[in-house]
This record gives C-alpha cells, structure tokens and sequence, in this order.
C-alpha cells in the first residue's frame, strides 16, 4: 500500500514546469520526449530505474528458466484508496510473474497518456510505479511514452511486462490440481474491487476499505520455502475468486467445493456488495494469491502464509474432488449446494 | 451495515427449517413475488432444504425482467440519439430490445451511463447543460419515489436539460393478475418487503380476502425467507388466508406516508403491459400530467418501433410462475447469460438467471 504522496505543491523541474498538462509533443519522440523522460519518469522512479536510453534493455541472463508476462492497466479511477494504477501496474505483473514461482526481475513501462493529463498525476503514478518496484526489488529497464489526442484516451494507461527467473525443478500451473488438494486464500477477499468501485463516478460511496495491492513473490518464496509440493497459484484479479477457480477446475479437469462459512470475506465487502448487488466472489483481489496443494502440505502452507504479512488472514476454503469436473461448487451457510459460475462480464450494480 | 449476518445464522436456519418440516403435512405451493427473494432462496439452496412437495414458485417481481419491450426500443433509439446522455440502472444495459441492448448503443458511440441514483442523473444534467439527459425509470414501488423526487428537485432547480422514460409497475395488480389466471397454482404468497416498506401493508387485505390466499410480508436474508415460509404454511395448514408482516424491522404498517406521498404527487396510475405477461389494468405508473415537460417520452419523438421478441423465449409463463426455467427448452442452450433471449435471463433478480448461475450442475445431472 503506497504512502499518501503530496504533490499539493509538486513543481517540475524545467523545463516541464512550462507544461502543466500532458501535450501531444511529449510522445513525439522528439525533445520533449526526452524531457519528459529525464525529467520526470527517471527522477520518479529513482532507484529502480535502469538509465541505459537505448532502444531495448541489455541484461544478463539469470540461471533457470524465464517467466514473461504482460499486462495493461486501465482502472478508473487512476487514484483510489490505498493505491493507484501505478503501483497496481508494478504490483500486477509481478504478481503475474510470481504465480509460476518466479523470482520477478525486471519490468517494462509503457503509457498511454491522453493529451491534457496533468503532468503532477503522472508524476504521482510515475513515483508510484517506482516506489513499488524498489519495494518488490525489481528493476525498470525499458519504457514507453505515447501520447494520444483528447478525446481519445482517458487519463493514463500503463502497459508493464515482466521478466522473472523460475528454479529449474519447479513446476507451477493452473492444469495440475489433483483431486484430494486443498484450496487455500491468502487472505481478505474483494478489497481491492469494493475500494476502487466506492471511487468510480456515480458511485461514490463511504468506506474504509483500502485496496490490498501488493507484491506476492515474497509470500510465495516463504510458502515454496516449505518445501510443499504446490500445484498451482493464482492471483484473483479481474473475475474474483469465482473467475480463478473456475479456470483451475477447467485447466485441471478437477470439481472444486468451496465452503461459504470458511471465505475471508470483510463485513464491509460484504456490505458493499450487498448494497451495490455484486457478489464478493465476483469482485477483484490485487494483493491475494490462491494456492492449490496436497492435503499432506496445506497446514505448513497456512502457516508460512499467516507468517507473511500479506498473508495474515490466509485461509483454507475448499477441496477438489474428481466428481464434476470443470465445475465449482460451494456449499452454502445453510448446508445446501449451488453452482459457483464465472462471473460473465463486467459486473453491474443492480437496481434495488 | 449491522443485522445482516445474524439473518444467516445457520443454527437458527436450521431451527426455521424443522419448524417449517413439522408443520408442513401435504403439498403447497408458495410464490415469492420479488426477483431479488429468488435469488436469495436459490444462491443459499433454501429451496433445496424444505420438505418435499413444498413447492416455490419465482414470481414476476423483477423490474427489468417486465419492463415492456417497446420502452426498451424507445430506450435504445433515444439513447441513440447525438444529443442524449441516457443514464440508467445498470440492470439495464443487458437487457435486449427487439435488436440489441444499451450496451450495443454503448459501444457504438451512444452516451449510455450507469448511475446508482436519478439525482446522479440529474447532476450529470447540470454539468452538461449543452446535452439533452435522459434518465430510464424503472422499477416498482421501491425506485418509482426517489425518481420522483428527483422530478420535484428537477422542476424546482428548473433544470431544462433533464427528463424521464418512465415505466414503474406496481406489485398488488400482478398479485391479482397472477389469481386470476386459469393456469394459476398458488396457495400463498411472501410479498416484497422493499415494495412493503414504501407502500405498507394496506393494498393486501383486500387481495388476501378475495382469493382467499395467506400474504405474508417477507425480507430477503435467509431467516428472512424462512421466517415468511414458516407463516405462510402455518396458515394454510390451519385454513386462515390472512395478511402477516413477518419483516417488521423494515416494514411499518403505513409504509413510509412521505414517499407515499411524492410518488402520488408526481405519478399517476396507468394501465401497463409487462414483458412476455401482457396488459394489466392499473398496474403501472406514468408521469402526472403536470409533469407532462419532464416525459422522455413526448420530448423524443420516437417512431416506427417495432417489436419482436425471441420466438423461443418462455420467460412469460416463467414470470407467471407456469413453467420452471429450466423448463424452457432454449434454458442453457439458445438462451445463455451471454447471449440472453429474454430479459429473465440478463438480470441479477431474474429467474432464468439464477437458476443459470447456481443451479446448472444438478439440472445438467437430472436432465
């Protein structure tokens, strides 16, 4: 969670103080490309940023093999509670790249910014992006400036891509849940989704909920550390927990039971989502990994988990099973049995 | 928000259920009027638990579910329209018209917003005055007075730029429609709590006396439900057809006179066609003369509407309570929450849905 940052009275250094707002000038590749670049995203970023300029990032080969992932962010609010879309960029696919047991290494950054963006909001998102990658230990290597015309975007759009070192010998994917394995959350869910909706225009509403965007490859070292034979990870973002587990029952060819009495679920998510009629299941996670492993395991899992502070509030929920495979079934508080579905699209708040 | 999680208690559910069990001595058939009590009963597997031959029918108290599709239509050619920033529910952006839906108009450019509330609508209004915004009112007893309200602020702040496509609908007509029906199977029925809490318990009496069936005024959290079924079934085993508020922490008798009151002020009654129901004398709301400067619907001349709904939807003898949805042949096959044929099947309180999202696995095993 990043530190409320004051830029209240933020001055670019020149010669970007003449600019308050993003020009199209600045993703000209041109000068004030170049400004815009030593100025603003190398100072941001401080010491995580790699300042070789040149066209692509030369870097020494680790050992092991090589985790690459990608991912744009596009949230809107840019700003919300307990983050913003830099830190979630940074956090996200380093995250994507921890799910295959990788140690994340090095990220790419590229924007998309509307022409009229204030310049202090980048910086915000820019200093973010580089807060982050120093906490998660991962450097900024490469990156990309585009801008757009007004109209055509809207506010900042960020891209990162992710390079990270997998150990030779492990092997992590959402196809090698076995029936028997247990099913285990590292904590609250729906955070992230209830703290970005309660900023969304014309939704506006009180709450506390921060988002829980972090980076997870600490967490997972610690419970790989274990010595536990973990089949899969997965970090419920966009899709929630329901999204998740039905690609792990899918991928798996497994049946997966959850137990609703046994979800992390925050009486102010829950709230939230009885109010805004969404299902806490259905909604966002940033800071949250799923961890599918052997019965024999789950207990030293749950207990490196609880060691982490990502993972304090880590939580056993379900089982696979052999019998309906692809499906994901939860039984309710009350002891009866539905179909836990993948959400089908962008969730929409119902009318009463 | 406190007293939610106490009316899932599962010990007390539990409870409900033996109560329910013993009373219950020979089949019955209950409709739970309100889409959102639906989901409610088939997302927690109450229908699952109760005796066998206690049947529950899912009634039409889904506002989207009955909104007419020729307001749908006059929906999407207003939102079409350059000029118009057309907010609505978000229920409604997936609902389909005889063509599309809002989300298609979205996507091609139209100026379709989700807000949660018509006085957002009406702040949009206010901040985009060179744009004409239309604000979809649906909904029954519980949404028609804040979207009158938000017509009495309108009128008062003289906001020129603002109006409404208005279709309320109002729950006592279809109560009646339902009875009246050859077709009709039910016994009982759990009234909407959210509809009571506006409107009272006052317009039931009458209903229950006349067709002489147990109404009992119902929540929506599982000892909620459980708490209107234990009643209803306890009257109909003793042979009472009576009114019972089983949700008094919401529900005053008189209802809330003050929404009442609004809501009288700014609507009028009107006769109504629900979607794939038909017409129902004096089951909707429209907007009061007076307020006749405020009607998306005269502002925006609309014509050459013409309807067509899916041949193969049922979703009118689902909203009657005369089929179950996965009785439907097109159920999970021509109609999916992807590519719904009937509204039944788009919205969170939609019958057709709910058995969709919570019910395909033990439907895919029996059929």
């Amino acid at each position: 969670m990043s530190e409320e940052l004051d830029f209240e009275g933020w001055s670019c250094p020149l010669p970007l103080r003449n600019t308050p707002t993003v020009v199209m000038g600045h993703g000209g590749g041109g000068a004030m490309s170049a400004e815009l670049v030593e100025s603003l995203f190398l100072p941001a970023y401080g010491g995580a940023a790699r300042a070789e300029l040149g066209d692509s990032a030369v870097l020494p080969r680790p050992a092991g093999r090589l985790a690459f992932s990608t991912d744009s962010y596009v949230v809107k609010p840019m700003f919300f509670p307990g983050g913003c879309i830099g830190d979630l960029a940074v956090n996200g696919t380093v995250n994507d790249l921890a799910m295959s047991g990788a140690q994340p290494l090095y990220l790419s950054t590229a924007f998309v910014i509307a022409e009229g963006t204030a310049m202090a909001d980048l910086a915000r998102v820019a200093t973010a992006m580089g807060k982050a990658a120093e906490q998660a230990g991962v450097q900024l290597v490469t990156g990309d400036t585009k801008v757009v015309d007004h109209g055509s975007g809207d506010g900042i759009y960020v891209n990162t891509a992710g390079i990270g070192v997998v150990p030779d010998g492990l092997h992590i994917g959402p196809d090698r849940a076995w029936p028997g394995d247990v099913v285990i959350v590292s904590g609250d869910l729906g955070v992230h989704g209830v703290a970005v909706m309660s900023r969304r225009e014309g939704l506006e509403f009180d709450t506390t909920i921060e988002s829980d965007t972090a980076p997870l490859h600490g967490l997972v070292a610690d419970v790989l550390a274990t010595g536990a034979e973990v089949h899969v990870l997965r970090d419920p973002t966009r899709g929630g927990l329901a999204a998740t587990l039905n690609e792990v029952a899918a991928a798996s060819q497994v049946g997966i039971v959850v137990r609703e009495r046994d979800l992390p679920i925050p009486a102010d998510v829950r709230d939230a989502c009885g109010l805004l009629g969404l299902d806490p299941l259905q909604v966002a996670n940033e800071g949250k990994v799923v961890a599918v492993v052997p019965q024999d395991d789950a207990d030293g899992v749950l207990d490196a988990m609880r060691r982490h502070p990502a993972g304090r509030g880590a939580q056993a929920i379900g089982t696979c099973v052999a019998e309906h495979q692809c499906t994901v079934v939860l039984r309710t508080g009350l002891g009866a049995t539905r179909v836990l579905d993948l959400p089908i699209g962008e969730q929409l708040p119902r009318i009463c | 928000m406190k007293y939610l999680d106490e009316f899932s208690d599962p010990d007390l559910a539990a409870k409900l259920f033996d109560q329910i069990h013993a009373t219950v001595t020979r089949p019955w058939a209950l409709m739970e009027v309100c889409g959102g009590q639906t989901h409610s009963i088939i997302r927690h597997g109450i229908d699952q638990l109760l005796p066998e031959g206690l049947e529950m029918i899912h009634g039409p108290g889904c506002p989207v579910c009955v909104t007419p599709l020729e307001t749908i239509d006059r929906a999407l050619a207003i939102a079409r329209r350059p000029e118009v920033i057309f907010c609505s529910f978000g229920d409604m952006l997936r609902v389909p018209g005889s063509s599309d839906d809002l989300f298609t108009v979205k996507s091609e450019g139209g100026d379709v917003r989700v807000v949660y509330s018509p006085l957002d609508a009406l702040q949009i209004a206010v901040d985009n005055l060179d744009a004409e915004v239309v604000f979809f009112g649906i909904g029954f007893e519980t949404t028609a007075p804040a979207n009158a309200m938000t017509v009495l602020e309108a009128r008062r702040r003289a906001i020129p730029n603002f109006s409404l496509l208005v279709s309320h609908v109002r729950v006592p007509p279809a109560i009646a429609a339902i009875m009246e029906s050859p077709s009709c199977r039910v016994q009982g029925f759990l009234a909407a709590g959210h509809v009571c809490s506006v409107m009272g318990t006052g317009e039931y009496p009458a209903l229950a006396a006349r067709y002489g069936v147990p109404i009992v005024v119902t929540g929506f959290e599982p000892l909620d439900i459980l708490e209107g079924i234990r009643r209803t079934v306890l009257q109909l085993e003793s042979g009472r057809a009576e009114v019972e508020n089983a949700y008094q922490r919401a529900v005053p008798d008189a209802g809330n006179p003050t929404a009442i009151a609004v809501l009288r002020q700014v609507f009028e009654v009107t006769d109504r066609a629900w979607r794939g129901i038909g017409m129902i004398p004096e089951s909707g709301w429209r907007l009061a003369s007076a307020y006749a400067d405020l009607d998306a619907e005269l502002r925006f001349a609309v014509t050459g509407i013409r309807t067509a709904e899916s041949p193969l939807c049922r979703s009118g003898e689902v909203l009657q309570g005369l089929i179950k949805p996965h009785e439907c042949p097109a159920f999970g096959k021509e109609c999916t929450p992807r590519h719904p044929l009937g509204a039944t099947m788009v919205s969170s309180e939609g019958a057709c849905a709910a058995y969709h999202a919570y019910r395909r696995l033990e439907l895919v095993e029996v059929s």
